[in-house]
Formats: structure tokens, sequence, C-alpha cells
């Protein structure tokens, strides 16, 4: 079990910052988050764009601004549980909350700041009837282990550089039968992982199917075999035993909808006097919550997670009282 | 009056909206769509970072033609035919009077 002050759900830029302005008034945090790395969407949506709006900052790239806060937090040595989706909140008898994830790690804390922003990035899934039904049955959206899929058929559906690098992977050796199919004979993915999937075509290794799109699924119980539409051979039919769609992740609530808050319009309704949600101990920060006003902005995030420490610090320990130190007062940061 | 036009949104219900909207306000389709709250997310706020505003094109109007980074985008749509657009790179103008689109399909 991992105890800490303050669990921070979301490392995104307003979880790192609560790390350092709960750092100030001496708690320590935790995060989690279901990305394998901390950032949230300035990390995997837009890394090499520049933010014009954070004060004293004419322009920083995004993926900049993850990496300094990372620095300006580094003192205070926060926990990270990365690449796993916090699943459960429960309270245990001492009234200290107990977060679980999807792969069953314990966290726990007197406070809990949700910093979400738009929800868990999660792999974006094609409208494909009966989709849900093949879920694990040969439709999988993320490859954890190659080795399942040796010997096997597998098509990959996308364009971009994991549909590439897996393609190249799987037909070195694994599967015995790999199929790209993508909707356009261009690729947005890294030149030399397109280069060596257009020889591999060439070679007769892979089937590449290009203008193309899987547009229905059936099987047995099991997947067995993928409709494709060609754009101008119009339908076929290929046999195989997985799929494999990589079209990228879009942020989805997820989880966060079964924790009893109060949400409306994807967004959890806070207090603007210190972003308390409707259950005592737990806040909500940064793009997850709503007010009346609300804007979601990095900037904006920043101060609400200042404001929130406060509040939760008076939580923790409510016979102290606290004074407002300056950074320059209380000199260089530590815990 | 002269800085609006009329545009028309087929949502995912089949249900038709007539939209009045503002030519002067630097607006995109996508920003269009959220204004009256229909079902577009507009995750990356209008960048083609993120492929959440993906719609059909059914009149025939004229647009500027697909970047590249709108097509590199599209390729993590779905459904994407030969008049499949990112809302967000369809710039309100005077000349898109009547526009018709259709709100694409999204997956779970
Ligand atoms: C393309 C683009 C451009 C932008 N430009 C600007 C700009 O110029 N200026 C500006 O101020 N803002 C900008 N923004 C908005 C800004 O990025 C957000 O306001 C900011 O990222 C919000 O930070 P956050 O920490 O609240 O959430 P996020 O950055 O969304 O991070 C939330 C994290 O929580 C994780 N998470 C969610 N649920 C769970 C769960 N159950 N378990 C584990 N982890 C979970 C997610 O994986 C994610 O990593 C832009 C956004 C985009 C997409
Ligand atoms: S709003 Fe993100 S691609 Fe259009």
């Amino acid at each position: 079990m991992i105890q800490t002050d303050i669990l921070i759900i979301g490392a995104g830029p307003c979880g790192l910052f609560t790390v350092f302005e709960a750092g100030l008034l001496k708690l320590r945090c935790h995060l989690i988050d279901s990305l394998p790395h901390p950032g949230g969407q300035c990390t995997e949506i837009y890394p090499k764009k520049p933010i014009y709006d954070i004060p004293a900052y004419p322009s920083i790239l995004a993926g900049e601004l993850t990496e300094r806060l990372m620095e300006q937090i580094e003192p205070f040595s926060p926990g990270f549980t990365l690449g796993e989706r916090a699943e459960i909140i429960e309270k245990d008898e001492d009234g200290q909350f107990v977060v679980t994830t999807n792969r069953g790690t314990k966290h726990r804390a007197p406070i809990i700041a949700i910093a979400a922003g738009l929800g868990c990035f999660e792999p974006r899934k094609p409208p494909v009837e009966n989709l849900a039904s093949y879920e694990d049955k040969g439709v999988e959206y993320i490859i954890k282990d190659p080795e399942f899929y040796r010997g096997k058929k597998v098509v990959i559906s996308g364009g971009g550089d994991s549909a590439l690098d897996w393609t190249i992977f799987l037909t070195e050796g694994v599967a015995s039968d790999v199929t790209l199919v993508h909707r356009r004979p261009s690729f947005r993915g890294h030149p030399d992982s397109v280069q060596k999937v257009l020889d591999l075509a060439e070679a007769g290794k892979i089937n590449l199917i290009t203008n193309a799109e899987v547009v229905g699924v059936s099987g047995d119980g099991n997947l067995n075999a993928l409709e494709v539409k060609h754009t101008t051979d119009g339908m076929m039919s290929i046999s195989t035993d997985h799929w494999i769609p990589l079209f990228g992740l879009s942020p989805k609530l997820g989880p966060i909808a079964e924790w009893n808050l109060n949400i409306s319009k994807n967004a959890i309704e806070v207090d603007t006097f210190d972003y308390s949600t409707n259950v005592p101990g737990i806040y909500a920060i940064g793009d997850i919550n709503n007010y009346p006003g609300k804007l979601k902005l990095i900037l904006c995030g920043f101060h609400e997670a200042t404001l929130m420490v406060q509040s939760a610090y008076k939580r923790i320990f409510p016979d102290k009282n606290l004074v407002l130190k300056y950074t320059t007062v209380t000199g260089k940061p530590s815990l | 009056m002269d800085d609006m036009i009329k545009v028309f949104v087929i949502d995912r219900d089949e249900k038709r909206h007539e939209l009045d909207a503002p030519t002067d306000m630097n607006m995109n389709m996508m920003e269009l769509c959220k204004s009256y709250d229909l079902p577009v997310e507009g995750t990356c706020g209008g960048m083609a970072m993120c492929a959440s505003c993906h719609m059909y094109v059914l009149s025939s109007h004229e647009i500027s033609e697909r970047s590249e980074d709108e097509e590199d985008m599209l390729d993590e749509a779905f459904f994407v035919e030969d008049n499949s657009r990112l809302g967000c790179q369809i710039k309100l103008a005077a000349d898109l009077d009547g526009l018709e689109v259709r709100l694409a399909p999204v997956g779970s």
C-alpha cells in the first residue's frame, strides 16, 4: 500500500504543479496516471507546439513545460504510479481514501486531488458493428505481448508509427501472416518505417491494402474474418485470427463517473472557494472541474491547485494555523 | 445581417439543424457546432491534432483543399470518404452560405 498526504489522480500540468504547492506546506504527494509518462495533454497531444499564455514565458513548447514542471517538483520527491488507471475509490475505517488501479496497486491518503483533465487517454475504437463482442476474442487495441501473435494471422489498421512499427515487428518471425489496411497510399509515420513497410509489401512478406478500411467483423465467438471496403474494388473479406486497430488515443471520462461525484457535461462540479467536490476530502482541479466561468487553461488550473492545497492542509491539520510565506522568504524548496 | 450565413448540420440521429453562422469572428465549423451544443468534441481546440471534428461535406461548396496535417489526422478518423473534412479546418466565410455537413460516426 502506497501512503501519502495528497493522492493526485492525473499527472498533467495541473496535477504536477499541485506537488509544488503541496510541498511548500510540507505535504507529500503521489500521482497516478494511465499514460506511461507525465504531462497529460501537453505530452500526449501537442508536445512540439508552443504555448504563449504561460506567465513569464513568451513562448514555451508543451513538452518543455512538462519538463520544467518535473524539475520544479523534483525537490519534493513525488511518487508516481504510471501506466495505471485509478479505478476504485473507497474509504477505510480511519476515514482515509484507498484508491485501487486497474492493475490492483493500492494507494492510501486523507486527501484526493482529481486532476484528470479530459479523462483517461484510451485507444480510439472504430464504430464497427458488434466490435465490442470480439474484444479480447481477436480484437485488441493495444499489443501487450507480441508472443501472443506467434503463428497467427493478424490484420493491423492505421497509418501512424505504431501501425507501421508493429507491422514490421510482427512480420519478422512472429505472426504467420500480416496484413496492413490503411485508408490512403501514404503514411504519416517515420519515413524509415514507411519505406520498410513498402519494401516488405514489395517482397510479398506482408499484404498491404491501401485505399481501404475495415468496416465489419465476424466470427463464431472468436473473430475469424473482417469485411474490408476498398474505394475502387468494393467489398472483400479477409480471414484472420486477430485485428489490431491502431487509431491513436483519445480522452474518455472513464471510472470517474462511478465515484459518486456531481458531474455535468463530463466535468466535476466544484466549489470555487477551494475546488472541493461534493465528497469531503476529494478535490477536483484543472480541465476536469466545472464552475460558473470556468476556462480550461493551464494558468487557471495552477491557481486552482494553489488554493486547493490550502484547504487540504486545513483538513489534515484542523488545529494548525497556516500563514502564507513567500518562496522568496522560505528559500530553495525542499520537503 | 451582412456577416451571417446559414449552414446545415445533420447530427448522428439524422436530425437536421439550421445554424446561423457569423463570418466575421474567425470561426470554424467545429467551433460553430460546439457553440450550438452539437456533439462535436474539438479536443485539440481546432489545430487538426485530434480528429474529433470529422464531418462530411454534403453540399457542393468549394472549400480550400485538405492540408497535409489534415490528411494525417484523418488517418485517425473512421469511415473517411472523399468528402470527409475536419470541421475545425473549415473556416466560416460568406461563400459557404448554405453549406451542408453531416457529423461522422464516432467510436465508443
Ligand atoms: C492542442 C492543444 C492546445 C492547447 N493549448 C493551450 C494553450 O495554449 N494554453 C493553455 O493554457 N492551455 C492549452 N491547452 C489546454 C491544456 O493543455 C489543458 O488545460 C491542460 O492540459 C489541463 O491540464 P490538466 O492537468 O487538468 O489535465 P490533462 O493535461 O488532461 O491531464 C490529465 C491526466 O489525467 C490522466 N487521467 C485521467 N483519468 C485518470 C484515471 N482515472 N486514472 C489515471 N489517470 C487518469 C490522463 O491520462 C491525463 O494524463 C491546449 C490543449 C490542447 C489539446
Ligand atoms: S478539433 Fe481537433 S482536429 Fe479538429
